[in-house]
Parts: structure tokens; C-alpha cells; sequence
């Protein structure tokens, strides 16, 4: 089936997340959907399979203009979606998973449904037992289940989001197999990734998109060093670096590994000094997230020691990590970071040591507005949180931190932040660097860890680079080590 | 702002109207005239002495409840088993009056003791609702229902078993306990001044705890929001179940009240309600401890008002349920509709 988008425009908010994208695809054809986190794939994709509706645009399908109400809409049309974290009911047996989102009818047909599985799973080489639970199985396993499904639903374009995130090597394969099996049989099939192995080594049709823009289209032969020009922007001019006095090393990292449901990093040593500033690179979901979590003692680590300051602090709890001088900032201000419904005020006296049992709730005002006016929060002592704009959320989080601090852990600092609230939150924490507070900051804007990071270090599928001098370090070296080529050098030249 | 207040108390009062509204058609539906129904729950209510008695006597127990979960409410958590920390509560304090009713002490002392032994008794039923929540991953709403169930159970068990009256056990419950025994009452009533003076001050307490402390702070901080609260130091598993141990001493208290001065005995079903009531009291007046008192009293004086529809129009006497469920659930309702309608004002 041949899809056609045209001039797809969708906004959140303040956010444009999809700016007039054109974009054909023919039957039969693997379009790579490529871009940072940001870039607007997911918005894209989402609005093709029926889970939200553009603001303005049209979809053709075989040149047949369409309107898709829903996902289920969207399948009944022919358009199926793989989702990141597959969308399947664990605690259920393969086979009802795969009979679930079948149309109409009190009984399910159970007995034409288990040959109809049989069938496909042969055609792709799938090993699944129709018997088993889904919670056995891996990601992988439970993505091939999805494709079955959805492929038996009559699904004729196919989504992939982010499909090679958490399986094994051995399944990639088989799933490339069956995509390309797929586009043989005439399916259109789109790969958005963020990874440039995977696109380079399976699309034919590259579209890159940027700041929700297309912003490029490439068709194979292409090379590695155009798709990242595209993805990244042309080199921009990188600022004074105005790196902070280092002193002595005030955490240390010795073989730590930490691990969650699909990812692993293993044995990492690190040593941080006071004033220094970490930047760790790498697309969302790559280790850099765990790891971040791990130091600041929120997420258990399973080997190796954490130390700060002079103490040992390896399986100890955040609000030990917190005593010691430790503070982390999370990426989402609303779900983490700060409390709904709660007025500033009231989120200044809980953030400093509490004195007595009673509030004293006029100092705790005075406390919010000096703070405020400090920290150039838009907003009154009375405001709730929720009723402030993303920056002065991000600034009022930053005005509740105490002081002084031994580390500060920061999740996307400025993400979705204009530039001038991004300098000026840098700003601040550049002062905070000055008093001997060191950062370690996750970022997926490459030039804001290349601007303001002292080294870097870079993660992909759970692997980290040594730590990297950020002044020997280029966006387009950066981009490709995120993408996951060029690690080789790396090694070569480390064991050299 | 203004104009929000003003939407706020339109739909309030939009709600009160409806609920009357739709009770006045069931009156009708049931063959009752409306007015002269409502004219007798009034009369019902503040008729004579005995009866504002009665409703003060209701009061008390339904403050107690009010004030405790106020206190889950504002950890985020729905006591639901507040039922049954309230008889187990009861059971408490007839326990250590039982044993001790023949002893040396001062009638005071053991009547005090029954009392803060009904504070334990209902703190550690909801210490078992919190433990199960916070380490088993049991939702508080189905281990507190849970719990419910085996407190009645318990009751039964001890009324017709180990404390069964001399003789056969009996639905009336245990032996009455002596004269002694009873919290003191005004003359020539069943109202004591004692019950209602700790009920008023248990809600005052709860108001200034969650109006103007750390502690009130912090735990409205882990309902609102446990990640976020977490991360800026409060201990929340700690927080929640110290909300439930503080709901569970309120519901003890109130059920150790029913036993001290009201029925001087363990009957079955002691809780009569006055936990799920006051959830209704709590959800009604949006977790604003300022009007639990008043409320509770309205709620009181329905179900002693309405008593009189039995009498005089054969009308169960539920009908103050009826009504006072009505207008939880409108008021609700409005609320909704208010945030769908309203959502940029």
C-alpha cells in the first residue's frame, strides 16, 4: 500500500511539533524515518495510525484521501503500529493476545485463529508457542507476536517505533528478515529509529526530520556522514567554553554496573572532580537515564561502589545520597520533580530543613518571594505550580535546591526551554560549578553537551565510552558515536 | 479568582437543589407527601431536647471518623477499613474493661484506659491495611474492605463466644458493664460531655495539622504527588503509614466511645456506618477540615430527623441515606462537570 502525507501540521501547546511534513512512501519500499528525540517521528507516526488527529494535513492511502478517528480505525484501514514498549496484555497467553483486537463477534474463533497463527509464524520464521504467557517472553519475542497480529488484522503499512531498542542481536536479524519480507510482499513499511546502523543497514528510503521539519530525504547508496549533517544541523558555532577550577576528586565510581528490565551497564569507573561538569550523550533509553539514577542513589546498583565525599555510599538510599550533598533534578518537572496542586510557598518550606512543628508561614513566604525574584520565576508565592509555564517550573526547581551541594544530577535541564531560559538556567548552574558543586547532566542536545560539559561521556545500548576531553570533540563525532558507529576507533586508540 | 469562587459555590448549590429535587420525586414515588416529609425530619430533628440530644450523641462518632480520614484522604489513600478500626476499637476497649472491671483501680483510670486501649485496637487494624499496602502491594481500598469483613466476624465470635452474656449469647451483645464503667453523662441523659469535648478537639487538631505544620504539609506533598515528595526528602512510605495509624487511633476512639458511653456493652454492627459516613462527610466538604464540624452535624440531624418518617409515614428510615448519598454524589458530579466546562476560567 502506497501512504502519502501531505502538509501534516500538529502543535501541543506552545510546541510545533510537526511542521507541513510531505512525505511519500510507495508499496513495497523500508522508509527509515530518522531524528533526534524531539524531532517530531513519534508526533508523525501517531498521527498515521490514528492516535491523534493533525491539526491541519491529509493522508492518502493508494491516492485515496483518508481520515483516521483511532487506532482501531487506522487498522480497519489497513495502518498498523508497533509500539516502543510493546502494547500487549502480559498476564494473558499469546494466543487471546493475538485474537484480542479482532472485530466484532461473541466468540473468538479460537480454533481458525490457532491455524491462522501457525501459518504466520512459519511464513516469518517465528519460534512463539500459543500456549505461553506473554510476561515469559522477551521483547523481542513480544514484538514478533505484534507483527503477527497486526499483519492477520490486514494491516498493509506498518509502523516500527524504535523496534531494536532491548533485543538481542539474533532477533534483530530474524526482525530485518521479516521486514524485508514484509516489503517484498508489497507492505510499506516505516523504521523510525534514532540509530544509524540500523537505518543504513536496512532502509532504502531515508526521510530525516528535525525540529518538526522534514529536513532531508536520502535514497540508498547514501553515507553516514550525510544522514548526521542532516539529523544535527550543519556545524554551529560552539561558544567560549569558560571551563570551572577543578578540585579534587569528590565522587568516585569503581566497576559500577546497574541494570534494568532491558538494558545493562556494566562495570564503569568514573572520577569526578569539584567544579566539573559530566555531559552524558546518547539517545534516550541508551544507559544514560539508569546511570544517571544509580549515582544518585534512586535506582540500585548490582555491582561495584559508589563514593562521595570520603564516604561509601554504594546501596545506600537517596535520602542518604540527599544528606551527603547530593540533589537530582528529573527531566519531567510535573510528574517528579514537583508537587501539583501545591503552591510555591508551600514548596519552599518543604525544602528546607523544617524548624519546629508549626509553619511559620509568613517567613515562609517572604523565603518564595526572594526566591522568586532571585531565580526570575514568572509567577506569585501563591501560585500552584502547575499554573507556571515549563521554564519557571524549571527555574523554581532550581531555586528549591539548597545550598551548597557536593553533586547535582540534572535530566534534560532545558529541554523544551527557549534560549534565554536555557543560558540563564546554565548560568546558574555555572555559579553553582564556581562554589565547587560538580554536574553530571543528560542531555539529548548535543551542543549544549558540547558547550557547557568539562568531558563526556557517551552511551549506546548500555556501552560508555572512556570519558571524553569535550574540546577534542566535534557534533559530527559526537552524533556518530550516539548512533553507534565509530566505537572502534575509540577502543583502538584507548588500548593503543 | 473571584469569579472561580462564585462558579464553585454556584455548582454547590446547583448539586443541593438537584439532590432535593430527585429525593422530593422518590418521597412522592413512595406515597409520602414531600413537604409534610420534610416538615417532620426538621420536627424529627429539633423538635424537642431528647432529640437534639440524640443528634449530638451521633455527632461524636462521625467527627472522629471525619477527622481520620481527612488524614488518609490527604496521604492520597482511601481508608475504606475505617469500619473496621472502628470496631475493632470497640472491641479494645470492651476488652481491657473486661478485664479490669473487677480489679482495685479507680473506675476513672479503667475507663481511660479503655479508651486509649480503643486507640490502639483501631490503630493497629489499620496498621495491617497500611502494612499490606505499603509491603504487599495490596490496594488499600481491598485490604481495608477485607479487614472490614473479618472485624465483624471477630465481633460475632466474641459475642457469642468467649464473652458471651451468663446464660446463651444474644444479638444485643456482651454483658452491660457497671454503672461505674460509663464515661459520666449530663443528668437524665445519654450525652457526655467528655465524648463530645474529645471529638471537637480531635478536629480541631486534625485542622491545625494539616493547615498549618510541616507534617500536614508533607503529607498532603506524599498524596498529591509521592515521587516528587520522595525526591525532595520525605520518607513517603513512612508518611503513609503513619497516616493510617493516626486514622485508625481516630477510629478507635470513636468506637471506644460507642462502648463507654452509648451502649456500655460490644453489640455486632457497633460501627453502624459511622466510618462510611464519614468518608461521605470527608469527599462532601473536599477534604476542608474547617467544615467537617458543621457538616457532620447536617448528616447527624438527617439521620435522627428522618427517624420520624418511619413513625409517621412507614418510610424506612434510610431515607436520610438516601438524601445524604444524593447529594455526595451530585456534588461530585457538579465538580466534574465544573472542571470540563470551566477548565480555562
Amino acid at each position: 500500500m502506497k501512504v502519502e502525507l501531505k502538509d501534516i501540521h500538529k502543535t501541543f501547546g506552545a510546541v510545533h511539533a510537526n511542521v507541513g511534513i510531505n512525505l511519500t512512501i510507495p508499496a513495497g519500499t523500508i522508509q527509515g524515518i530518522l531524528g533526534e528525540n524531539g524531532a517530531g517521528k513519534s508526533t508523525l507516526m501517531k498521527v498515521l495510525s490514528g492516535f491523534i488527529r493533525a491539526d491541519r494535513g491529509e493522508i492518502l492511502l493508494d491516492d485515496r484521501p483518508v481520515i483516521i478517528h483511532s487506532p482501531a480505525d487506522a487498522i480497519r484501514q489497513g495502518v498498523g503500529m508497533l509500539h516502543q514498549d510493546p502494547l500487549d496484555f502480559p498476564p494473558m497467553r499469546v494466543i487471546d493476545n493475538f485474537i484480542l483486537g479482532q472485530e466484532g463477534g461473541l466468540l473468538t474463533g479460537q480454533v481458525d485463529a490457532r491455524q491462522d497463527f501457525k501459518k504466520l509464524a512459519e511464513q516469518f520464521s517465528f519460534s512463539l508457542d500459543p500456549d505461553a504467557y506473554v510476561d515469559s517472553l522477551t521483547i523481542g519475542e513480544r514484538q514478533q507476536l505484534e507483527i503477527l497480529r497486526l499483519i492477520w488484522l490486514g494491516a498493509r503499512v506498518l509502523i516500527f517505533d524504535e523496534p531494536t531498542t532491548g533485543i538481542s542481536a539474533a532477533q534483530k536479524e530474524k526482525l530485518f528478515a521479516a521486514l524485508r519480507l514484509l516489503a517484498e510482499q508489497g507492505k510499506a513499511v516505516l523504521f523510525v529509529s534514532h540509530k544509524l546502523e540500523d537505518v543504513e543497514g536496512l532502509c532504502t528510503h531515508v526521510a530525516v526530520l528535525r525540529q518538526g521539519q522534514l529536513v532531508g530525504e536520502a535514497k540508498s547508496p547514501y553515507t553516514t556522514k550525510q544522514l548526521v549533517e542532516m539529523m544535527f544541523g550543519k556545524a554551529i558555532s560552539v561558544g567560549d567554553r569558560n571551563p570551572c577550577g577543578k578540585s579534587d576528586r569528590v565522587i568516585s565510581l569503581q566497576n559500577m554496573s546497574v541494570e534494568d528490565y532491558r538494558l545493562k551497564v556494566q562495570n564503569v569507573s568514573l572520577d569526578v572532580r569539584g567544579g566539573e561538569v559530566i555531559g552524558l550523550a546518547g539517545m534516550e533509553g541508551s544507559g544514560q537515564g539508569l546511570f544517571l539514577r544509580a549515582i544518585a542513589g534512586m535506582v540500585r546498583t548490582v555491582g561495584g561502589r559508589i563514593i562521595i565525599g570520603d564516604r561509601d555510599l554504594t546501596g545506600r538510599s537517596y535520602h542518604t545520597f540527599k544528606k551527603q550533598g547530593v540533589a537530582f533534578l528529573p527531566a519531567s518537572r510535573l510528574e517528579e520533580g514537583l508537587v501539583p496542586g501545591l503552591t510555591l510557598t508551600e514548596h519552599f518550606i518543604m525544602a528546607e530543613e523544617a524548624k519546629g512543628f508549626f509553619i511559620n508561614w509568613e517567613k515562609g513566604r517572604q523565603l518564595a518571594q526572594k526566591r522568586i525574584n532571585d531565580f526570575n520565576v514568572r509567577g506569585t508565592p501563591e501560585n500552584t505550580v502547575e499554573s507556571l509555564s515549563g521554564g519557571n517550573q524549571q527555574r523554581a526547581l532550581l531555586a528549591l535546591l539548597r545550598d551548597p551541594l557536593t553533586m547535582l544530577m540534572l535530566e534534560h535541564p532545558t529541554r523544551g526551554l527557549d534560549i534565554e531560559s536555557t543560558i540563564y538556567i546554565w548560568s546558574r548552574l555555572k555559579e553553582r560549578c564556581q562554589k565547587g558543586t560538580s554536574i553530571l547532566f543528560v542531555s539529548s542536545d548535543l551542543e549544549e553537551i558540547l558547550q557547557y560539559s568539562d568531558r563526556v561521556l557517551v552511551f549506546f545500548s548500555g556501552k560508555v565510552t572512556p570519558p571524553l576531553e569535550s574540546a577534542t570533540l566535534t557534533i559530527e563525532k559526537l552524533g556518530e558515536l550516539i548512533g553507534g558507529s565509530g566505537w572502534a576507533d575509540l577502543t583502538s586508540r584507548k588500548s593503543a | 479568582m473571584k469569579k472561580n469562587a462564585w462558579i464553585n459555590i454556584g455548582f454547590q448549590v446547583g448539586a443541593l437543589f438537584l439532590a432535593l429535587l430527585i429525593t422530593t420525586l422518590l418521597l412522592v414515588a413512595a406515597g409520602a407527601p414531600p413537604l409534610k416529609a420534610y416538615a417532620s425530619i426538621l420536627s424529627g430533628a429539633f423538635g424537642s431536647l431528647n432529640n437534639v440530644e440524640q443528634i449530638l450523641i451521633t455527632w461524636s462518632p462521625l467527627l472522629l471518623t471525619t477527622a481520620g480520614v481527612l488524614i488518609t484522604f490527604s496521604a492520597g489513600l482511601w481508608n475504606i477499613g475505617i469500619e473496621g478500626q472502628m470496631t475493632l476499637g470497640a472491641i479494645f476497649a470492651t476488652g481491657v474493661l473486661r478485664l479490669l472491671q473487677n480489679t482495685q483501680l479507680p473506675a476513672a483510670l479503667i475507663i481511660i484506659l479503655g479508651i486509649f486501649g480503643g486507640m490502639v485496637g483501631g490503630a493497629v487494624w489499620a496498621s495491617l491495611a497500611g502494612a499490606l499496602k505499603t509491603f504487599g502491594g495490596v490496594n488499600e481500598i481491598f485490604g481495608g474492605l477485607g479487614l472490614n469483613f473479618v472485624s465483624t466476624a471477630l465481633t460475632i465470635y466474641l459475642v457469642f463466644g468467649p464473652w458471651k452474656r451468663p446464660g446463651v449469647g444474644s444479638m444485643s451483645g456482651t454483658q452491660p458493664f457497671d454503672q461505674k464503667l460509663w464515661l459520666p453523662t449530663l443528668p437524665h441523659t445519654e450525652l457526655s460531655l467528655w465524648a463530645l469535648g474529645m471529638s471537637l478537639l480531635v478536629i480541631v487538631v486534625v485542622f491545625f495539622l494539616l493547615r498549618g505544620t510541616h507534617f500536614g504539609l508533607r503529607l498532603k506533598a506524599v498524596g498529591k504527588n509521592p515521587k516528587a515528595a520522595f525526591l525532595m526528602g520525605v520518607p513517603t512510605w513512612q508518611y503513609s503509614m503513619f497516616a493510617f495509624l493516626l486514622c485508625g487511633a481516630f477510629a478507635g476512639l470513636s468506637g471506644a466511645i460507642q462502648v463507654t458511653s452509648v451502649y456500655h456493652r460490644l453489640l455486632p454492627n457497633i460501627s453502624n456506618g459511622y466510618g462510611f459516613l464519614g468518608l461521605l462527610v470527608a469527599m462532601l466538604i473536599n477534604y476542608q477540615a474547617l467544615w467537617a464540624a458543621p457538616i457532620a452535624f447536617f448528616f447527624a440531624a438527617l439521620n435522627i430527623g428522618s427517624v420520624q418518617l418511619q413513625i409517621q409515614y412507614k418510610l424506612d428510615s434510610s431515607f436520610a441515606g438516601v438524601l445524604q448519598d444524593l447529594l455526595v454524589l451530585l456534588v461530585l458530579l457538579g465538580e466534574g462537570a465544573r472542571q470540563r466546562f470551566f477548565r480555562k476560567v
